[in-house]
């Protein structure tokens, strides 16, 4: 069934007048696609190529020029009518340091008004899965960078969204950490069923994880290709080594121009 | 370890006190021009019971001048952050009021307020407000776009948005402010006292000075001095009480 609709959505931002040069920046120009429930879409492309801006723009956190995005059949003209429907997780980590681990996790809850105390409760039973055991009481600056972000996860898991927006959730880690993460995240993934959007500049995260996988063309943003993933589950670290997924390595490069 | 930080000007202090108390006495130095440490604790115990008054009536106007600026400092604060035009319209004048000699206002607040309480109060206000207001509203203006981008992708509505991420993040600029408001507030005080006061340190720094009872001035000093370091430590309490995130970090 399908959750998610995009279609034809464009967004350019007038970057003001500065010095009497009116620059105009096309971000991202008719872009249509659709997610189905439960499954975890991958958005792969150059930096700067309006990657972010979807997700904001589904978020409710910009508003597209023209174009729609239709919820579960529902189309949601406004970004207030979007705000509040998506998991968003930007890029950087926003954990709040005046906050403990705990109470950060269940900021969504929170906001939307919920019990804080099923949500601590909720929270405690998921610390282990999410490797924040024993940790709930920590300030966020006491913790590791793979730490924080499976904070952040967690608390864009807890506050009950049908569908996730990820921005390069693991970009700012090292590679070992990234990719024990990765792997962390194919187990957490099979617990739960979550439609989610994934954003990355990494190939080989976006075959692993996903299950099919758009790819966008430098800025403007457009969708040049769509790849369906169709490599068996359950994934482990040795995946990115079998053929089938070499394959597919070598035709997104090919879409990327690499 | 914060005993071992304090021995070093500790020592160096009660040298200094050492080395002058020895000066003065060897080369007789006559007590109304400078008195020697051990005459200045002479004048301050016998004059411990009049000091207290004095005290007491400083420290009110300095308590009723940090809580007056503390509030005009946040609103004002907030009120520029509220809105880009009074942002434009009051920050220049904020830091334009900076430049008014407050020195030079104070005969004036005689003139209109009289000699009670108040225009010392208003001394204290004046030299506390612009440190908390410049701060807090940087600090206001320093919120991580993300972190509200992201309460509004969870649909936070704006006073949710102020009450758990704008005044949280400008907590620590808030207290900058208010340490370098603590430290100046008493000298606030006494300032106002000079040009006009029945009571307070800054009266009877004057009256002693008059007399020529340099010891009691001196005293008087080391008192302001004083309590502008406790308030300080204070401020710096209330600022562990209330962020310990800012602490605890190592």
């Amino acid at each position: 069934m399908t959750l998610l609709a995009v279609e034809s959505l464009s967004k350019t931002f007038s970057s003001g007048s500065r010095r009497g040069t009116r620059g105009e920046v096309e971000a991202v120009v008719d872009l249509t696609f659709r997610v189905e429930e439960g499954e975890f879409l991958t958005i792969i492309g150059p930096s700067g190529c309006g990657k972010s801006t979807l997700l904001r723009l589904l978020a409710g956190l910009v508003q597209p020029d023209s174009g729609q995005v239709i919820l579960q059949g529902q189309p949601l003209p406004d970004p207030s009518d979007r705000q509040g429907r998506f998991g968003f997780m930007p890029q950087r980590d926003t954990l709040l340091p005046w906050r403990t681990v705990l109470e950060n996790v269940i900021l969504g809850v929170e906001l939307a008004g919920g019990s804080r105390d099923t949500a601590r409760e909720e929270a405690r039973q998921l610390l282990p899965l999410f490797g924040l055991d024993g940790f709930e009481n920590n300030w966020p600056s006491t913790l590791s960078g793979g730490m924080r972000q499976r904070a952040a996860l967690l608390r864009t898991f807890l506050a009950g969204y049908d569908i996730l927006l990820l921005d390069e959730p693991f970009g700012a880690l090292d590679a070992l950490t990234r990719r024990m993460l990765q792997q962390w995240l194919l187990g957490v993934r099979t617990r739960f069923s979550k439609t989610i959007l994934f954003i990355t500049h990494d190939v080989d995260e976006a075959l692993l994880l996903g299950d099919r996988m758009l790819v966008f063309s430098p800025r403007p943003g457009r969708i040049t290709a769509e790849l369906k993933i169709d490599l068996p589950h359950p994934r482990d670290e040795n995946t990115i080594l079998i053929p089938e997924f070499l394959a597919l390595k070598r035709n997104a490069l090919a879409h990327l121009k690499l | 370890m914060r005993a071992a930080r304090l021995f070093l000007p500790a020592a160096v202090l009660l040298t200094l006190a050492i080395l002058w108390e020895v000066v003065v006495w060897g080369l007789e130095v006559p007590k109304w021009i400078v008195p020697s440490p051990s005459a200045i604790w002479q004048a301050f115990w016998e004059m411990r019971a009049l000091l207290g008054v004095h005290v007491a009536q400083t420290m009110l106007e300095v308590a009723i001048g940090i809580g007056i600026a503390v509030t005009a400092g946040v609103s004002v604060a907030a009120a520029i952050n509220f809105s880009p035009l009074l942002q434009r319209a009051i920050y220049p004048l904020l830091v334009i009021s900076q430049t008014v000699p407050i020195l030079a206002l104070a005969p004036l607040l005689i003139i209109w307020f009289g000699f009670g309480i108040a225009p010392k109060v208003i001394v204290v206000t004046l030299f506390c407000f612009f440190p908390i207001a410049v701060n807090t509203s940087d600090g206001l203006t320093s919120t991580e776009p993300e972190l509200i981008d992201l309460f509004r992708s969870m649909g936070a509505t704006w006073l949710q948005i102020w009450r758990k991420v704008r005044l949280p993040a400008a907590l620590p600029y808030f207290f900058s402010g208010l340490k370098i408001a603590a430290t100046y507030s008493v000298t606030g005080a006494i300032v106002g006292e000079w040009v006009g006061a029945k009571q307070g340190l800054g009266i009877y720094m004057l009256r002693s000075s008059a007399a020529f009872k340099t010891a009691q001035v001196f005293s008087a000093i080391v008192i302001t001095s004083l309590l502008s370091i406790m308030l300080f430590l204070a401020v710096f309490a209330l600022e562990r009480g209330m962020m310990p995130w800012h602490f605890d970090e190592r």
